[in-house]
This record gives C-alpha cells, structure tokens and sequence, in this order.
C-alpha cells in the first residue's frame, strides 16, 4: 500500500500542489492528464528525482520520503526508451538484479527469462541501438519489471511508438505486467482510451492536482467537474455558455436546447457540454461546417453555431465540405450541465 | 553530376592528403642528408638524388660535439605528460561531471562561472603565468624537477579536461543517471558503473588535448628547467650551433610526433563511435 499525503513540489517544471492519494496493491491505477498537468512530476516526486517542498510518501506505513532512490524498491519506464547504451539486451535488464546483490549467472537467467516474457528471448546479446524502438522499450519494460519492486511506474511508455505498436503493447500490457500483481502499478498518459482501457482505478490530473479519481467508467459517465470531463474526453466535448430561464435551458438568447429528461437547476448561468455523439446530422439546428477530419473509422465534424462551437462526430467515413450548412439534431441525454464553478450539475429525471 | 561530385572531392582530398603528408615526407627525406645534399639544392629520393646519409639520426643518440643524447629528454618529457595529462583527466573528469549534474551557488558564483574560472586558466597569456609559477615551483624547491613540471602541466591541462568532458557530460541526458539511481546505484555508482563506460570518446578527445599540449609545450619548460631537467622541445633548441643541423632536426622532429601519432592511430576508432545511441529515444 502506498499513500501520498500532501505532496508539494515547487522547483519541478509542474509543481504538484497539496497531491494526497491511497494506492492499493495489486492495481493498475492509470493516471490521466494533459501535458503538462503533473503527471510526470508525480512519479519524479515519488522516485524521489524532485524534491519536495512538503508532504509525505508511506510505503507499507514506513515513511520513505527522505530515503534514497535507490532504496525506494520503485520502478520507473521513461516516455523517453533510456537504456544503457554500453550494454547487451541481458545485462541491460540484469543490471538492477546485479545491483540488488545477485550474483551474475543468476541476475542474467532471471533477465533472460523476463526478456523472454516481453518477446525479445531472441536478442540477448544484442545492444539496445540494434533494436527497433517498441523493442527498445520493451528492454526499458523488462529492466523495471524483473526488479520485482512493489511499485512499478510507466510515464507515457507507449508515447513514442507509432500507433500499430502502441495498439499492440496496449493490448499486451496487463500479460507483461502479471507478474507484478502484487505491486502498485502506476501508468501515466494522456489518452483517455488508454488510461480507461488499462486501469482499474483512474486518476485525472490538471494543473498539479489531482481532480477526480475513480472507476473508469463511472469517472466517463459522470465526471464531476468541467475540467475532468475536458480532460477524460476523446474526441473533445464541446462547452457552450448557456442559461436556465423559467425551466427551460437556452444555449443563447433565442436558441432554446433541448432538455428532456433533465433536471434543470434554478434559472441563471450553466455550462452545457456536448459529447461528440450528442449531435447527429439532420435536426433543427442550423451550423456551419468548420473543418471535417478523419479518425479511424469515425468523421469528425466543427461545427460552428450561432450559440457557439462543437464538435460532431459520425461513424464511418463521411465527406463534409468546409463552409458548407448543414442541419443537425442534438440528443439531450448526451447533455451535461455544469454550474458556473465548474461542478457537475447533470440531474435526469429516471 | 554524381560522377563529377566525385571525382572532384577525390581531387580535393588528394590534394590535401599531399599538403598534410608532405612536411612530414620532407622530414624523412632531409633526416637521411648530410651537409653536402642539404646545400646542393632540392633533393627528395635517396639513392637517386643523394646519397642517404644516418648521421642526423646517430647524432640523437650521441653526446659531446657530435650531438646530444634525447633518450633522457624523451623520458623526462613522456613522464611529466602522461602524469600531468592522467591527473588532469582524472579530476577534470570528476570537476565536469559535477558541474554538469549539480548546482553549485556560492553568492554570485554559479556553475557557468566556475567552468570560466577554468577555461580563463587557458586565456591568460603564458608569459602572465611564468612569474608566479616560477616563485611557487622556487618556494617549493622544485624548480627545474619533473616533479615541479608535473604540477605546472596539471594547473595548464585541467582546464581542457575540464572543457572538453563537461560539454561532452551536457550531451549525455541526465535520465540515464536517475535510471541508474532506481535501478540501484548511488550517485557515484551510477558515474562509474554508466556515465563513464558511455564516456569513452569524450575522455580519449580530452586526453589526446592533453597528451598533445603538454607534449608540444615549450614555454614553461623552458623557463622552469635549468641543467638537471630537460623536456623534448628544450632540448631540441640545443642542436642549434652555428650551422643548423636540418638532418639531426628533422630525425628529432619525427621522433617527437611518432609518440602522439601513433597514440592517435590507435585511440581514433574510439574517436568516431557514438556510444550514445541507444540510451535515449
């Protein structure tokens, strides 16, 4: 069990600010962030690579804030695939084994064999320059897991392949990282899709703070503030400034949006946000087409309206001209309403 | 026109191959003349334009009027370089690690000025440095001693040390030292055990400035020295006399490249390797 308990950086590129959390042993907990939200600086202040300026880091209920990185019994995999140059594939990944006090012949069977489990039992002898970059990483993988630590830290590992690797790995992930079950596993990335995929507890970060946490479909149904659901949604919900008048919601004067099946709040400012799959082609709202991209099998649409900017998105491949008009509906049960403080305000009536 | 690029630098190359090798071509071939083929012209293949002569080379090993004896110089020399220069790589090595990794903050001094405070060392015209190396060496009693010498070189060659392996350090991305640091290492193992290894090409380029320029120095070992110390490039000012004996100095100034020339041979393939590949991505 690791607990944080008021971190506080202030000379790491994000301070963290007042960062407290219970992580459980035995859990994939996905930390999920824009740039720049902390992310990277939490596992820093963890390994203890950025001081902190105040708070506390317990492992196991022993306060491990002033020890010494190496004694921390942290992993941590960089975005960036560091490994050591001078070295093969195996004594790469049975240098922290050697460091540990094994002796060589065992340090190097226990490296083969978990160099055999992330699929490289093939390039042993080989040095890290030699091999692609998913493999690189997959040496950085296998260096951090065959140490056994109980807390096993990935910062954005999957940032820097190209996508038909990252999907791969993604989806090899929880088999390479079985044999850590027992260790806290933390994963950062700024993927919506990866942090809900992988993780058993995700964890969103803005601006040096945690700002919701939780299961991560819970956290995608209903995210308690602006900033989370901003942060947890791909592609990106759209925020129009709307009111309440008279139990109606209005996106402006004049442009009533449709609320059934809400719970409107007393009359007076709300933010409504609209998930990309609220608005479908064919309605009574008017809007401008902004700009049409592709994303997968999906079309992504902006949509410009007199009430503001959204974003619409179709299956499949759909050809949208800029400038063009078109008519859309929009479906009130993708709706969130948000107080002028940013507080999930969604109410509905079932 | 790929063709033509081609040939042209092939020219080029060639053409500067000759510039660079002639001198020393020159020196081999004026090593092998007597006074008769050194004054009767320009002549280069022996046997063909004069008739080679081992004079300028039997006149190192000699002393007395007919030359003088470079064994003792030559020891003398390659002792105080090697010293002066492994001393200087050593703690310049450490100095630019620690400058490179650390911050250091004493009133307005940071680390940009300590590395200046360095590399100053090797601004200042030597003739500034002469005086008071001389009065330290002179209150010290090891004025005209290697010893002496050893201690002069250090002060002359840490600063290049210190330039060359801190810049090379700064290349070297700092993660791989904390990967190091959470796979078990301390500080200074995670030096030893990583950075070092994958500072190969970094300390062979700072130690071939230093072997060169303690080497090649003239100056204070002219003006430290007297009769009981003599480096190389003192000692072949003394074969100067009222004839200048150009075989005796040519032999000499192939015997005093042939060290560092082969020391660059043999250290050039660690030169060009860019051991960082690998590390980061």
């Amino acid at each position: 069990m690791l607990q944080i308990n008021h971190l506080t950086t202030v000379d790491a590129k994000v301070s963290l600010d007042d960062v407290s959390f219970l992580f459980e042993a035995g859990k994939i907990y996905t930390i999920l962030g824009r740039t720049g939200a902390g992310k990277t600086e939490l596992l820093r202040a963890l390994m203890g690579l950025n001081p902190l300026s105040h708070g506390n880091i317990k492992l196991d209920e022993k306060d491990i804030t002033e020890e010494p990185i190496r004694a921390r019994n942290m992993s941590l995999v960089y975005q960036q695939f560091i490994n050591y140059p001078h070295l093969s594939v195996l004594d790469n990944v049975a240098f922290p084994l050697r460091r540990q006090g094994k002796d060589k012949a065992q340090a190097q069977a226990l490296a083969s064999t978990m160099l055999a489990t992330v699929g490289l039992g093939e390039f042993l002898q080989r040095r890290p320059a030699q091999l692609s970059g998913g493999q690189q990483q997959r040496v950085a993988l296998a260096r951090a897991m065959v140490k056994q630590s109980r807390i096993l830290m990935l910062d954005e590992p999957l940032a820097n392949l190209d996508y038909k690797l990252r999907e791969q790995l993604r989806e090899e992930f929880p088999r390479l990282v079985a044999d850590n079950a027992e260790s806290v596993i933390l994963y950062t990335t700024t993927e919506p899709r990866e942090a809900m995929e992988l993780g058993n507890t995700m964890i969103v970060m803005h601006n040096g703070s945690i700002i919701a946490s939780g299961a991560p479909a819970e956290l995608f149904a209903n995210p308690p503030t602006k900033d989370t659901a901003s942060v947890i949604s791909d592609p990106p919900i759209s925020f129009v400034s709307g009111f309440v008048r008279n139990h109606e919601l209005y996106f402006s004067e004049g442009h009533l949006a449709p609320s059934e099946g809400l719970v409107l709040p007393e009359d007076g400012p709300v933010t409504i946000a609209l998930r990309p799959d609220a608005i479908e082609p064919d309605g009574v709202f008017n809007a401008k087409i902004g700009l049409s991209e592709f994303s997968g099998s999906q079309t992504i649409i902006h949509l410009d309206f007199d009430f503001g900017r959204a974003i619409m998105m179709v299956e499949g491949i759909e050809t949208f001209a800029a400038g063009d008009d078109i008519n859309v509906s929009i479906q009130s049960e993708h709706i969130m309403l948000f107080a002028p403080d940013g507080r999930n305000i969604t109410l509905r009536n079932n | 026109m790929n063709k033509f690029y081609h040939t042209l630098k092939t020219i080029f190359l060639l053409g500067w191959s000759i510039f660079v090798v002639f001198p020393f071509l020159w020196a081999l071939s004026t090593s092998f003349k007597d006074a008769n083929a050194i004054t009767s012209g320009a002549t280069y293949i022996p046997w063909v334009d004069f008739e080679p002569s081992t004079q300028g080379w039997t006149s190192l090993f000699t002393t007395g009027s007919q030359g003088i004896n470079i064994v003792g110089p030559f020891i003398d020399s390659a002792v105080v370089t090697l010293i002066a220069s492994l001393v200087s790589l050593i703690l310049g090595t450490l100095a630019a690690y620690g400058l490179s990794r650390f911050e250091y903050r004493l009133g307005f001094v940071k680390n940009s000025d300590i590395t200046f405070f360095f590399i100053s060392q090797r601004i200042m015209p030597p003739i500034v440095l002469a005086i008071p190396f001389f009065l330290m060496l002179k209150e010290l009693g090891a004025l005209d001693t290697i010893f002496g010498l050893v201690l002069v070189y250090i002060a002359l060659l840490l600063p290049i040390a210190v330039w060359v392996m801190t810049d090379f350090f700064s290349g070297i991305p700092k993660e791989l030292d904390e990967m190091a640091m959470t796979d078990g290492c301390s500080p200074i193992g995670a030096f030893f055990r990583v950075i070092l290894p994958n500072s190969v090409p970094g300390l062979v380029v700072a130690g071939m400035f230093c072997l060169i320029f303690g080497w090649n120095d003239f100056f204070f070992a002219f003006t430290l020295t007297f009769t009981e110390t003599q480096l190389l490039p003192v000692s072949i000012v003394s074969l100067n006399s009222s004839v200048t004996p150009w075989w005796s100095l040519s032999a000499f100034a192939l015997i005093s490249v042939a060290p560092l020339a082969c020391v660059a041979v043999i250290v050039e393939r660690y030169m060009s390797r860019g051991t960082m590949s690998g590390a980061i991505r």
